[in-house]
Formats: structure tokens, C-alpha cells, sequence
């Protein structure tokens, strides 16, 4: 029995993260889910939110927005849309960002073009703050 | 020969094109680096999601998606060019358009066109074929945001009927010397073949139907973004190398101008000592 896993994230613009920890909680579309070491092979949807892992009794939080993660042979692998460690996030702006955005989109037709990715925004600001303000 | 004064001033002028495609060389060098950066950085992303498609590619939901099976025959076809959006970077736009000309002139079929890059656009603005997106003005955009709206597109015409297959042109970077013009099937997706040992069952959550849902259309546009960082490295490495030669022929061209200039110098100083000797020689007469 192991007890600890490697955990990589990769976004497609950098690779984040390649680093052995003891513990995973990650925002699955279906609810969150934690994954320790010898965990079962699993592959599931994320949303986007915050995703906190443990190594050598520390945790750190970042936020991602939405993609995959794939979990095997005591490699978990999130393919995230885009992932930011909490020491990059502005909290103040991703709080401006989620106002103005949610303010337009309440005077928008739900199917013009225009809403997608304004509620790409929302998620992701929310996912911001969610991760902020898990920082201990 | 040229008199004196004209000469200077070319030289003077050609000195100051050569500070300009210097700097250039310099500025594209810089951002060659760094796209060079981002098309290494993206791989271990596009690696890892052909890996998980490659162990789901036996699935028989995959192999019978919508995203997957191949229509016959390929009559509607949109052709994705990736061309940039400034010039002086030698025939980086022109091999583009020419292979996008030679791929419309073979497909016969009815083809459009979806165009980033404001060069490929100018270029078929006027012409007969139907553009059904651009994107010109890149510069300043996340290259990721770019391939997810023009697959987004791409999969939405596929998806309601409106093509049959998409292709994408774009320029593959071997070095800032060379770079090739590719063009790849991006719809209907060519699944990778399935890994030997495919073995692995995963748990799928929410369905395995869902994730595969999600996933080829992701797939397409790790597909497009590699494109699209391939071709903005290229584009600076076309860049680079057409400057460098400019910066060299402008110095040669201000050693021959130099030269020129030094013997028509040369010709009046002549010109005037037989002057003088001759009006000496006369007064002594």
C-alpha cells in the first residue's frame, strides 16, 4: 500500500503541476470526490472549482475550470481547461469580472452566442473565489 | 556614374531600412522563443488526451460517434487556413494561400472556408469562395479562445449537416528556418488507434457515454490549438529568417553603394587635379 501518489495537472497552455501527494479533493461534475493512494482507475468529467491536494501534511488549493481527470496505477492526471495555483489569483478582480458578468447576463436572450462565454466567466470567477477562500 | 550627393543619401537610406529589419529580427527572435515555449508546454496536455482517447478508442460508442464516422462522399468539405496577420515575413502567407488554392482546386466539391489571420482573409475576401468565419486581428487573443470558438463552429456545421469533413491548413514548424504547409483531417475525428494494452477498465463518472461526449470535441480543439501555436511559431520564424536576409542584403548593398561612392569621389578629385594641371600648363604657354 502506497502512501502517496503522483498527481499531475496540465493545462493546454502550461503543465501546472507534477508532484507526489498524499491526498486529492477535485470538483467532479457529479459532486466532489477525493482520491487517496491505490485509488480504483477512474475517469471522470470536472467542473470548474477548487481542488485542493495534500503533501507532507500541507494543503494547497487552486482553482480549474472544468476538463477531465483521470486516475491509474497511482497516477492521477486532471486535464484541466485552465488552472491557477491561489497565490495568482486576484480575488478583487475575479469578484469585478463575476459582477459585470452576471450584470450582462441577466439582460441577455439565455441562447444568443454572446451568453456562452459570459457564463464561462461566472464559472470561472466563481471558481476563483471558491478557492480563495479556502486557503487556510 | 552617379554624382556624389545622390549616392550618399541612398546609403544613408538603405543604413536606415537595415535598423529597421534588424530590430524586427530581433522582436521576431524574441517571440519565436517564447511561441516556441507554448507549442512545447502544450504537449503534455495534447499527449496525455490522445492517451485517454487512444484507451477508450475500442469502445463501440466511440466508434460509431457522431464526431467519428466518416461520411462518403466528403461533397461539402470547410477548409481551415491558419495564415497570419502581418506581412514581411517572406512567403510564410503565400506557400498558405497556394496550398489552400491546390487543396479547393482538388476537393471539386463545393468547399468553404474558415480563415484566421487577416493575410489569408484579404487574400479571399474578393474571391468566390464562401468564408463562413474569420478571425482576423489574432495578435492580441488567447490562442486557446480562438480554437474553442472555431470549433465550436466547426463541430456545429458538422454536427446540423452543413459539411461533410474539415480540414485544416496550417504551417507545421520544423525550425525558423523551415516550415512546411500540412493540412489534417480534423472532422470526422480520426480516433488513434487503440492501445495494445487496452486492458484498463475505468469507472466512468457520470457515464461513459457522457465523458466520451466531452471528450472528442476536446479533442478536436487540443487539435486546432497545436495548429494554431504551431503556426504563430512559424510565423515568427518566417519572420526572423526573412529579416536576417534583409539586414544581410541591405549591408551588401551599403558596401557596393560605399565602394561606388568612393570611386566617384575618386573621379572628381581626379577630374579636378587635371583641370588645375591643365590651366598651369596653359598660363606657362
Amino acid at each position: 500500500m502506497a502512501s502517496s501518489f503522483r498527481l499531475r495537472i496540465v493545462t493546454p497552455e502550461r503543465q501546472l503541476l507534477d508532484e507526489d501527494v498524499e491526498e486529492v479533493i477535485a470538483p467532479g461534475a457529479a459532486g466532489e470526490f477525493g482520491v487517496l493512494p491505490d485509488h480504483i482507475a477512474f475517469l471522470t468529467v470536472l467542473a470548474a472549482g477548487r481542488l485542493i491536494y495534500k503533501n507532507g501534511g500541507r494543503r494547497h488549493v487552486l482553482a480549474i475550470f472544468g476538463g477531465y481527470a483521470e486516475v491509474a496505477d497511482n497516477v492521477m492526471t486532471v486535464l484541466a481547461d485552465g488552472a491557477e495555483p491561489v497565490a495568482e489569483i486576484d480575488a478583487q478582480r475575479a469578484q469585478q469580472v463575476l459582477r459585470d458578468a452576471e450584470a450582462k447576463l441577466v439582460d441577455l436572450d439565455p441562447t444568443a452566442p454572446d451568453a456562452a462565454p459570459l457564463r464561462r466567466a461566472i464559472d470561472e470567477s466563481t471558481a476563483r473565489l471558491t478557492a480563495v477562500a479556502e486557503r487556510v | 556614374m552617379a554624382s556624389l550627393k545622390i549616392i550618399r543619401k541612398r546609403i544613408s537610406s538603405v543604413r536606415s531600412t537595415q535598423q529597421i529589419t534588424k530590430a524586427m529580427k530581433m522582436v521576431a527572435a524574441a517571440k519565436l522563443r517564447r511561441a516556441q515555449e507554448a507549442v512545447v508546454q502544450s504537449r503534455a496536455y495534447a499527449a496525455k488526451l490522445s492517451e485517454v482517447v487512444a484507451s477508450l478508442a475500442s469502445e463501440a460508442s466511440l466508434r460509431e460517434h457522431r464526431l467519428v464516422r466518416v461520411r462518403t462522399p466528403e461533397s461539402r468539405v470547410l477548409l481551415i487556413v491558419l495564415t497570419a496577420d502581418r506581412g514581411l515575413c517572406g512567403g510564410f502567407n503565400a506557400n498558405l494561400i497556394r496550398q489552400s488554392e491546390t487543396f479547393l482546386a482538388r476537393e471539386g466539391a463545393t468547399p468553404s472556408l474558415a480563415i484566421v489571420g487577416r493575410k489569408g482573409f484579404d487574400y479571399y475576401k474578393k474571391r468566390a469562395v464562401e468564408i463562413r468565419e474569420q478571425y482576423v486581428g489574432i495578435a492580441g487573443r488567447a490562442p486557446i479562445e480562438i480554437a474553442r470558438q472555431l470549433v465550436a463552429r466547426a463541430v456545429e456545421l458538422f454536427v446540423t449537416d452543413e459539411v461533410d469533413a474539415v480540414y485544416v491548413l496550417y504551417s507545421q514548424f520544423r525550425s525558423a528556418l523551415s516550415q512546411t504547409p500540412t493540412i489534417e483531417r480534423v472532422l470526422p475525428i480520426e480516433a488513434p488507434a487503440a492501445e495494445t494494452d487496452a486492458g484498463r477498465e475505468y469507472l466512468f463518472e457520470p457515464s461513459r457515454e457522457a465523458v466520451i461526449e466531452d471528450l472528442l470535441p476536446r479533442y478536436v480543439e487540443v487539435k486546432i490549438f497545436q495548429a494554431l501555436l504551431e503556426s504563430i511559431a512559424s510565423e515568427h520564424g518566417a519572420r526572423m529568417t526573412a529579416m536576417d536576409s534583409a539586414t544581410n542584403n541591405a549591408s551588401d548593398m551599403i558596401e557596393r553603394l560605399t565602394l561606388e561612392m568612393n570611386r566617384a569621389r575618386q573621379a572628381t578629385i581626379t577630374k579636378e587635379l587635371m583641370e588645375i594641371v591643365g590651366g598651369a600648363e596653359a598660363l606657362k604657354g
